[in-house]
């Protein structure tokens, strides 16, 4: 016998379920009980930078739209930096939830693009925003990020260069333009996301 | 910036794909997860302050409440939120939702024959205190069926999700109750490979916790993941 280590044991996770909506974001559940329902606006009145729209779906195996899953966003203010880790506009909170439209399947969100982020080892990570989905049949929330591809700093992303296959970095990149970009996430297949253990 | 925090315990967790759980073998990645050694993408996070939400919140009794309390067993939903460590995470958003005390939920897609509750919404949030102390006032929520196998029935749950300080801490788990039966019967707890992280997730009957004569009480403490030390002119910082 050894001493225990006595950490304590992360508790396992749970789907979120058919119904996330109820706790996340009661009002596309159908009804309305906060004053206030937090996560719909990412960047606040006064971030600075590009206005950016996104749109797209998650796409099961069968490709089929996940039309229950819930999205959260968390991305850098337009100077790369975090809330919290170091001075951002008032308001900026970089930080929001997207639920896609229960017929379709489609979701829009609107923020500013985030810019470079420097990581602990110095090196500059490209303009990204970092993104979690719970649904039900998701048994931990997956996290994948979402890069831009008029962004010339993805060919030196740290991130984007550990994958091994080359073709799959295109899936956590987003097609578009200075103002409207288009992204799916498929969680299984051919075209299957590249998701992180962060 | 927060710390790198210890790695996630993949084995501990259920895996993506879990077959007995019908919905998780269209929605599981086949490849492996990309590792990433804690970027401050992840390892910072959003944080959340009295301004953002109101008081009531919390209590599921009143915060939908339009002529009367609503139906069911009253309970109080206590805890607190640590980390590996076993240090306490204040300030930190915790939300929940649930089913009434008959199983249904106020949701547009559910349809189950079980009435609504006019005064009973099903979700509440709060802040967890300087000691990572949470606590909610509900209903016990009723076991319902869903379309897994013909005749299967979750056992009685609250969805819990959390923040921490990093975005890699986030969590949604479900919390079970003390004694029901239907909690060894259930695909979505079966998914988790070992029987003590199930048993971590099953709140216990909490008598000393009870308001004798009004709300029985269940005690839920969430563990988030644990910050590892990192020696800088050898002295351990950031944790
Ligand atoms: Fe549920």
């Amino acid at each position: 016998m050894t001493q225990s280590l006595n950490y304590l044991k992360e508790t396992a996770s749970q789907t979120a379920g058919p119904y996330v909506h109820i706790g996340l974001a009661p009002g596309d559940a159908g009804f309305d009980i906060y004053a206030q329902e937090l996560g719909r606006d990412i960047a606040g009145p006064n971030a600075e930078g590009q206005r950016i729209t996104v749109t797209g779906m998650v796409t099961d195996g069968t490709g089929a739209p996940v039309k229950d899953v819930l999205i959260e966003i968390w991305q850098a203010n337009a100077a790369g930096i975090y809330a919290g880790a170091g001075d951002v506009e008032e308001g900026f909170r970089g930080w929001g939830r997207v639920i896609p439209d229960f017929d379709t399947g489609k979701f829009t969100f609107e923020t500013v693009k985030p810019g470079p982020v420097a990581g602990t080892d110095g090196r500059m990570a490209a303009p990204h925003l970092n993104l979690w989905l719970v649904a039900r049949g998701i048994n931990v929330g997956l996290n994948t990020r979402m890069y831009f591809d008029d962004e010339a700093g993805n060919a030196s992303d740290p991130v984007l260069n550990l994958i091994e296959q080359a073709h799959r970095r295109d899936t956590l990149i987003a097609k578009g333009d200075d103002a409207m970009y288009h992204f799916n996430i498929c969680l299984q297949g051919i075209d299957e996301t590249v998701f992180l253990d962060v | 910036m927060t710390s790198p925090l210890y790695q996630r315990d993949r084995e501990w967790h259920p895996p993506a794909l879990a077959p007995d759980y019908k919905t998780s073998l269209g929605r599981s990645p086949k490849n492996a997860l990309l590792s990433l050694d804690g970027t401050p993408s992840e390892l910072t996070g959003p944080t959340f302050g009295h301004n953002d939400i109101d008081a009531i919140d919390n209590d599921l009794l009143r915060n939908y409440a339009k002529s009367g309390d609503p139906v069911g067993e009253r309970i109080i939903l206590h805890g607190r939120v640590l980390d590996e460590n076993a240090r306490p995470v204040p300030n930190t958003l915790v939300e929940i939702w649930q089913a009434n005390a008959g199983g249904r939920y106020r949701h547009k897609k559910d349809s189950y024959l079980a009435a609504i509750d006019p005064n009973f919404g099903g979700c509440g949030r709060t802040l967890t205190d300087e000691n990572g102390y949470y606590t909610f006032r509900t209903v016990k929520p009723g076991a319902y069926p869903w379309r897994n196998w013909i005749n299967s029935w979750r056992p009685a749950h609250v969805h819990f999700s959390v923040f921490g300080t990093a975005f890699a801490q986030r969590l949604i788990t479900q919390m079970y109750f003390e004694g029901d039966p239907l909690i060894a019967k259930c695909p979505i707890v079966k998914s988790i490979p070992d029987q003590r992280a199930v048993d971590q997730l099953v709140a216990a009957l909490d008598l000393n916790a009870t308001i004798p004569l009004d709300s029985i009480a269940y005690k839920f403490d969430i563990i988030l993941r644990g910050h590892r030390s990192t020696f800088f002119e050898n002295r351990p910082e950031g944790n």
